[in-house]
């Protein structure tokens, strides 16, 4: 219990900071935070592949991919009159509607889940083995499994094609630049 | 020891979270970091469940997520970068060349 | 009884992997004289053998620095979260059979300091992790050098991280376990008695895509763009002085012998080896640590950088296509013949 209060603690802080914070790279350094938490919870919850696959590609490679662009874009912090705007309470009139909506659905998710609120405990029975999910991912799942593949392959080319600068000549200041596309491919695995 | 209700609701407050980042935040790298938070909220709400029926499924969803969360992450990315090129600004509301 | 043995054991490893970065030292910069036929450290001590005492020292006396424009707390966050990475990784590596220690434990002892099912994924997932000291580093340092290098480094290890996990996805089908001690305990006896039946021999491609992934994943000559001296002064460590320095030096160290482990464990049979008892195997262990170890140094002054492009183009169109080609081969070896 100690151990669930210790892990969602940090995640919610570690969340809540993420979308507090003016400096993208403490977001992105905060949101590794929260995931190292949940990866802790997942081994709480008996699922230590999920637990080490959250760290390996969350925090491992999106979060470096994150990290990279916000580097490479040198971290464009919000435009200071933006950002008194940015604070609750003093938004503009879409920005408090958007509030009130984020208020609005944590007050009915907690609300329907205190209704149902369930006090009984896991049963016995956790599927942990990595067999046992493997088996039941290539056959059970195999079709999903291969449209997940071409999903990847799709968005491997399309981020490539996004992110390449247009063939113009090239003013000789960027020749010693690495391309763009050089970039960011290497984080799409 | 934890119920299930218990990491449902952890979840729900997570996925509070990501929706007020997307809907305060006015930085386009900070709405693609908060739709992270939220799509981990949702991770954990699957793991959470395949846990409390003793099936493996709500974990193999859970990698399907994360496929996803890497498309996602790398194409948005991508459109962020060449938006940056583009306009020099991250603030989603300078991108509004397709409102009439 | 069983408990005490444990936190033991976890302080011997820690001190022992700050000796073995010390060792490492002493050992680099003696074999690089020897390849280059000089005669290297000699003055401190019997045969020079104080040298890293004597640079630990130096460098604790430095005065710290800091770019006045660095961001404070990430450029002191980067080394810690590199050292912490590097010590890390080491915890779920085993390095010799069960023991009961002469018999002074009730029950053995596994020589691992944390036995974890899914080990070998814990092993790339902090490895995967070490990334963000470097990148962290660059980027805090405000300055163009650390900068490049930082992001050289993030492209690098995430290019070479795909090839190293591949390779060890290899692994993994033939020892048919994620644990690693299971694995290592799959490499026990010979064919044909004599010939050890590692998974060197069944997966040779393998082994050298794993050595040069993980060449690429420690930042080590040829590979060692990120800290490459004749373009970027000192890549992501530029500006850092003292400790903070020497602590990504510890961390370089460790990491390579944290890869040198794994690979002994993954392809070498760990602590199994002919003629001495198992209870002995760690002095295997120790020797096969000792060969790869070996093997990073030769390299390193043997081989000149590659380019940047290069590195690239090798790992994307040369070393991934060979993991993946690697890959399905010996899925299909496994499904046939049962290995």
């Amino acid at each position: 219990m100690t151990q669930f209060y210790l892990f969602g603690t940090v995640a919610v802080a570690a969340s809540l900071l993420v979308i507090a914070q003016r400096n993208p790279i403490y977001s992105v350094l905060l949101l590794i935070v929260s995931f190292g938490a949940l990866s802790g919870l997942y081994v709480l919850l008996d699922a230590p592949f999920v637990a080490v696959a959250q760290i390996i590609v969350y925090a491992g490679a999106i979060m470096v991919l994150f990290l990279f662009v916000v580097m490479l874009l040198n971290a464009p912090q919000e435009e200071t009159e933006r950002d008194a705007r940015a604070h609750l309470g003093r938004g503009s009139d879409p920005m408090r509607f958007g509030a009130l909506l984020a208020l609005a659905l944590v007050a009915e998710l907690a609300w329907a889940l205190t209704r149902g609120w369930e006090s009984g405990r896991f049963g016995r029975g956790a599927v942990s083995s990595v067999a046992a999910l493997g088996r039941s991912l290539f056959t059970d799942y195999a079709f999903q499994f291969e449209v997940t593949s071409v999903l990847i392959l799709v968005a491997m080319v399309g981020a490539v094609v996004l992110a390449r600068r247009e063939d113009r000549p090239r003013e000789p200041m960027e020749s010693g630049e690495t391309q763009p596309e050089d970039r960011v491919a290497p984080g799409e695995e | 020891m934890p119920t299930l209700s218990h990491y449902l609701m952890l979840s729900a407050v997570l996925f509070g979270i990501g929706t007020a980042g997307v809907f305060l935040r006015r930085n386009v790298i900070m709405i693609l970091l908060s739709i992270e938070i939220m799509l981990n909220a949702v991770n954990l709400t699957f793991v959470a469940f395949g846990r409390a029926l003793g099936s493996g499924d709500g974990q193999i969803i859970v990698f399907f997520v994360m496929t996803v969360a890497a498309a996602e992450a790398a194409v948005g990315l991508a459109i962020v970068i060449a938006l940056y090129r583009h306009r020099e600004s991250l603030n989603p509301d300078t991108f509004t060349m397709l409102k009439w | 009884m069983l408990l005490v043995a444990q936190i033991g054991l976890t302080l011997f490893v820690f001190v022992m992997l700050l000796n073995s970065a010390a060792a490492m030292v002493y050992g680099e910069r003696k074999v690089a004289a020897l390849l280059q036929q000089r005669l290297g450290p000699y003055l401190v001590g019997p045969k020079g053998l104080l040298q890293p005492l004597a640079d630990v020292v130096k460098l604790m006396f430095k005065e710290e620095l800091r770019p006045a424009a660095a961001d404070p707390w990430l450029f002191a966050l980067a080394p810690v979260i590199s050292a912490t990475a590097a010590f890390a990784a080491f915890a779920v590596v085993p390095f010799g059979a069960d023991t009961t220690l002469f018999g002074l434990l009730d029950e053995p002892l596994r020589l691992q300091v944390a036995d974890v099912n899914v080990a070998v994924l814990v092993v790339f997932s902090i490895a995967s992790m070490s990334v963000y000291g470097i990148v962290l580093a660059g980027w805090s340092s405000n300055s163009k050098y650390s900068l490049l290098g930082g992001l050289r480094a993030s492209a690098q290890m995430i290019s070479y991280e795909l090839s190293y996990g591949l390779a060890l996805a290899s692994v993994i089908l033939l020892g048919n376990s994620l644990s690693l001690a299971d694995i290592v305990n799959r490499q026990a006896g010979t064919w044909f008695g004599f010939i050890p039946r590692w998974f060197l021999f069944l997966q040779p491609v393998g082994f050298l895509i794993y050595l040069t992934a993980g060449i690429a994943e420690t930042n080590r000559a040829p590979f060692d763009f990120p800290e490459a001296e004749q373009e970027l002064v000192a890549g992501y460590h530029t500006e850092y002085s003292s400790m903070s320095f020497a602590m990504f030096f510890l961390a370089e160290y460790i990491n390579m012998v944290t890869v040198s482990a794994v690979a002994t464990d993954l392809f070498l049979g760990g602590w199994h080896g002919p003629f001495l008892p198992a209870s002995l195997g760690w002095i295997w262990f120790l020797i096969k640590v000792a060969a790869i170890l070996f093997f990073y140094v030769w390299m390193r002054w043997t081989l000149p950088r590659y380019r940047y492009d290069q590195l690239m183009r090798f790992g994307w169109k040369v070393l991934l296509p060979a993991a993946v080609l690697n890959l399905l081969a010996t899925a299909a070896l496994v499904l046939s013949f049962g290995l």
